[in-house]
């Protein structure tokens, strides 16, 4: 017999037995009609991001597809009010129109999955708190929500935040759903900061020799008055063939030598401020011009896709690690990746994404330790065939767990929402 | 101002003072613990003076793992705890309360580390937010967030009420500018929410502790990004002949793309108040006079400026002054940073509110606002951060007259009312504290409250970590027939009231 729970609603259920409910109150009754019979559920948008984190032991799934469309738009406030599974490419073509943009640069994990652009949706997006390489500079999606509302375990409609961006009125909810995974709310709606979009984008790549070279650069990058919006680091990996092959099809621009390591930052802003800035760069880095590289806009707007698209991966059947760590640990980092595993470096030296072509989880542990000692913390984003969960994929400490055990009661006391998703017993 | 309703006095705790007082003295120097009335006295009140109230006593701990005993001694004794940093809050957050005792973080003064390397400064929560610029500026760094307070207030205050500034929409308040923070909840459990790296993993705690007023745990370090100090700023000086056309021309900056660091508006009565106070020299016939602060590379700045000025021209100002040098960039905001004493100097005493709304709702907030201050026969100033929509009216009235403080206090709560109905909220960045609790009914209902008294219960069982701030007591709301009581009977009575 099924294990499935039949749901008395009018709710729309395909032949896999997921629930649709296209708005609010259908997500609030099934909620509710859930939490009374104790039956979890898996909570889903478009499937984007779903290979991201456990699986969870749930008997049901509910699509939030269905709640999809803009709200409110206003783009002289500064904000945009969408119902939460808006794709996100739906709301780039809408702000792009008026010459704005999501400042936190969406990453397509589309391509790591199937190797084809998904962008997914903007509940997802939050859910996973992934942000792209302008990080370091705007923030992550949590610094860009302003606002949500949504369903939780016991099936209230809930909401925190507003559309203003200086809001203290009670907790701040929107930052405790970034990056939740859906274990404490289904959203159903969600108010964004927006910003204008930059006239224009340069991108200039420099040939380190070694490991502090690229960090003593990343360290002066991020100290100048000069801002950047990018720094990247593509190690040129010579033992694997398969990889330095993908890295030189990938990074193929007129105007870059991409089959050796490289730095490369972005500037934005109008013509003549990028023209002043990389100026100030060249002077503070002490760069000569035959030592670098210069990509004009037509080649420095697809070099960032490629990085937020993170193609060097794409289809990639190995485990794929995202860790975080303080810029000043980074060329330890290097030294101890360096022909161990593909990896490349964001965030002016920050991300880390890295490739562990292993089928022994006891890279991963080391590897976890590693952040740990350095400061930060890992991801398994996406698992190898053989990856048997004996080393839990996301990072946390014991008081961590006790306190986000007693957050997830507060909002999910029955986990009825993905539970295990993220942590057992969250 | 009006008779205030706080927690339920617990008689028991206040019968045990002297034993109280005996063994808290053992968790921390003698000397740290202060109980004698006269000892009392400065503590009894923060920035929000109309409110006062002697504390059980006083302590002062020098480590966190003081104050994780003291935490954990008082919650198993049951006595309230009321956390305070400089004490320079304006919603009364750190009021104290009768059988609590007040925990003071002003001995954790300290800039533990600055490391440039990374970007961050860690530093003790008492130290004040300017303390951390003074500390870094020497090396063209600087930490973003500023609070007109920030020569008084402490980070860790700031931290509690998510404080921002002038430089806000730009960069942001205090939770996009912090790494991490360490924090002792109530019953001494020592945790540490992010650090050093970017956005930790997992829920965003330290994002749940930044703007929750004291209420979910004491904060004893905090980790704050640092940013280089832009090679150029420079700011302009416009006025307009009329509310409409200033504001629409604030509106029509942002939305041709331009992000000012800074852009502040203020109406005429505050025009003559500060320029009478602190002669900054501001166009006196004006309305309305907008300052817009623009800075980054030498020829971004004049692009921007070019612009602004081309947009203030096309709505009419009146007059367009651009600083040319540092010291006068700083007199154009001089002025700006003088307004709450130079309404001090207009009447005995002034009420300042904090409510926020869009920015293109703002001519209409005014106009009300002035009509509000003829039906209660009470002036009014108004100065509004243009760039993120924070606007600050300035009630002025005698406190010594009780039918004035009655009113003033309608009027205030008339204001904010206006301001979620125009799409605001009722704190941008005060805090709710015990100024605004009974108004959080105008912006969530029963649910909302419900899940934010639940994450409360969550952390802090017993709800001894300053109890009676942000959240209503339920009789005024039910009075108000926002809370849905039945038959005396709350919707979820296995949680508490506060």
């Amino acid at each position: 017999m099924s294990t499935k729970i039949k749901i008395n609603s009018q709710i729309f259920q395909d032949s896999n037995n997921v629930y649709y409910p296209k708005d609010e109150v259908e997500v609030s009754d099934l909620i509710r009609e859930l939490y009374k019979k104790d039956s979890p559920t898996e909570i889903i948008g478009n499937n984007s991001k779903s290979f991201i984190g456990n699986k969870t032991q749930s008997a049901n799934t509910t699509s939030l597809s269905k709640i999809s469309g803009i709200i409110d738009y206003r783009p002289e406030e500064l904000y945009i009010k969408v119902k939460a599974c808006t794709p996100i490419n739906e709301i780039e073509k809408v702000l792009s129109e008026n010459s704005q943009e999501l400042a936190f640069e969406p990453i397509d994990f589309g391509y790591i999955k199937d190797g084809k652009s998904n962008k997914g949706t903007i509940a997802g997006y939050l859910s996973c708190n992934y942000a792209g390489s302008r990080r370091f500079k705007v923030g992550s999606v949590r610094d860009h929500v302003l606002g949500f509302k949504g369903v939780n375990g016991k099936g209230d409609i809930i909401k925190s935040g507003g559309t203003v961006v200086k809001n203290v009125t009670g907790y701040d909810l929107s930052k405790l759903i970034a990056g939740s995974f859906g274990t404490l709310v289904a959203l159903t709606e969600i108010t964004l900061k927006v910003l204008p979009k930059k006239d224009s984008s340069k991108t200039v790549a420099i040939y380190p020799n070694n490991f502090e070279q690229i960090y003593d650069l990343f360290n002066k990058l991020s100290s100048s008055s000069s801002e950047i919006s990018g720094a990247v680091f593509i190690p040129e990996q010579s033992n694997d063939k398969d990889f330095s092959g993908k890295r030189n099809t990938v990074f193929k621009f007129n105007d870059l030598k991409s089959n050796v390591s490289f730095v490369a930052f972005r500037v934005e802003g109008d013509k003549i401020s990028i023209e002043e800035k990389i100026n100030n760069l060249k002077k503070e880095l002490k760069l000569n011009n035959s030592d670098i590289s210069t990509l004009d806009v037509y080649q420095s707007e697809p070099f960032w896709e490629k990085i937020n698209n993170l193609e060097v991966f794409e289809k990639t059947n190995h485990n794929l690690i995202r860790m975080v760590i303080p810029p000043a640990n980074g060329s330890k980092l290097c030294k101890y990746l360096e022909n161990n595993h593909n990896y490349f470096i964001d965030w002016c030296g920050s991300l880390f994404w890295i490739e562990v072509n292993s089928k022994k989880e006891e890279k991963i542990k080391d590897l976890k330790k590693m952040a740990n000692d350095f400061g930060g913390y890992l991801t398994v984003i996406k698992t190898s065939s053989e990856y048997d969960y004996g080393e839990p994929i996301f990072t946390v400490d014991k008081v961590r767990l006790m306190i986000s055990e007693k957050v997830k009661q507060s909002f999910d006391p029955k986990r009825i929402l993905n539970p295990g998703k993220m942590y057992r017993g969250v | 101002m009006s008779e205030l309703a706080l927690p339920k006095i617990d008689n028991s705790i206040l019968n045990r003072k002297i034993e109280i007082v005996k063994n808290l003295s053992k968790l921390t120097h003698k000397e740290n613990v202060l109980s004698e009335a006269d000892e009392l006295r400065p503590y009894e009140t923060d920035a929000l003076s109309v409110y006062t109230q002697t504390p059980l006593a006083v302590v002062l701990p020098e480590n966190t793992d003081e104050v994780s005993e003291i935490l954990k001694y008082c919650h198993s004794e049951n006595i309230k705890v009321v956390p305070r940093g400089a004490g320079t809050g304006l919603s009364g957050g750190a009021l104290p309360l009768q059988d609590a005792i007040l925990l003071g973080l002003g001995k954790f003064n300290k800039i533990l580390e600055i490391d440039y390397e990374n970007k961050c400064v860690v530093t003790q929560p008492g130290v004040t937010n300017l303390g951390i610029t003074h500390a870094v500026q020497h090396k063209g760094f600087y930490y973003a967030p500023d609070p007109s307070s920030q020569l008084a207030c402490s980070i860790g205050g700031n931290v509690a009420e998510n404080s921002g500034g002038v430089h806000s929409l730009k960069y942001g308040t205090t939770t996009n500018n912090i790494l991490g923070v360490q924090m002792v909840m109530m019953d001494g459990t020592i945790c540490r929410f992010g650090g050093k790296s970017f956005d930790q993993e997992g829920y965003d705690l330290m994002g749940l502790i930044c703007g929750s007023e004291g209420l979910l745990g004491v904060v004893t370090e905090v980790t704050v990004k640092i940013l280089k100090t832009p090679e150029v700023v420079r700011a302009a000086l416009i006025g307009f002949p009329s509310i409409k056309e200033g504001g629409d021309a604030a509106s029509e900056i942002i939305s041709s793309g331009i992000v000012p660091a800074g852009m502040e508006i203020m109406d005429k009565a505050l025009i003559e108040a500060t320029d009478n106070f602190s002669k900054a020299g501001y166009p006196r016939d004006a309305e309305l006079l907008l300052i817009v602060e623009l800075d980054g590379t030498k020829s971004e700045v004049n692009e921007l400026i070019r612009k602004v000025e081309a947009i203030c021209k096309k709505n009419n100002c009146s007059s367009l002054k651009l600083s040319n040098s540092e010291k006068e960039r700083l007199s154009f905001w001089a002025g700006r940073k003088a307004a709450f004493p130079a309404c001090g100097a207009m009447a005995p005493d002034y009420y300042c509110m904090d409510g926020s709304i869009p920015r293109g709702k703002l001519a209409e907030a005014l106009l009300e606002i002035k009509k509000l201050s003829e039906k209660y026969e009470l002036p009014v100033a108004n100065c509004f951060h243009a760039g993120d929509g924070n606007l600050h009216p300035l009630i002025m009235f005698d406190g010594n007259d009780k039918e004035q403080l009655r009113k003033t206090e309608e009027f205030g709560s008339e204001i904010l009312k206006t301001c979620v109905r125009l799409g605001g909220v009722i704190t941008g960045e005060h805090g709710v504290g015990i100024e605004k609790r009974e108004l959080m009914c105008e912006m969530f209902n029963d649910n909302d409250i419900q899940q934010q008294l639940s994450i409360k219960k969550s952390l802090d069982e017993k709800n001894l970590l300053n109890p009676g701030k942000v959240y209503p007591i339920l009789r005024k709301c039910a009075e108000e027939g926002r809370v849905h009581v039945h038959k005396n009977k709350d919707k979820f009575p296995d949680l508490p009231r506060f």
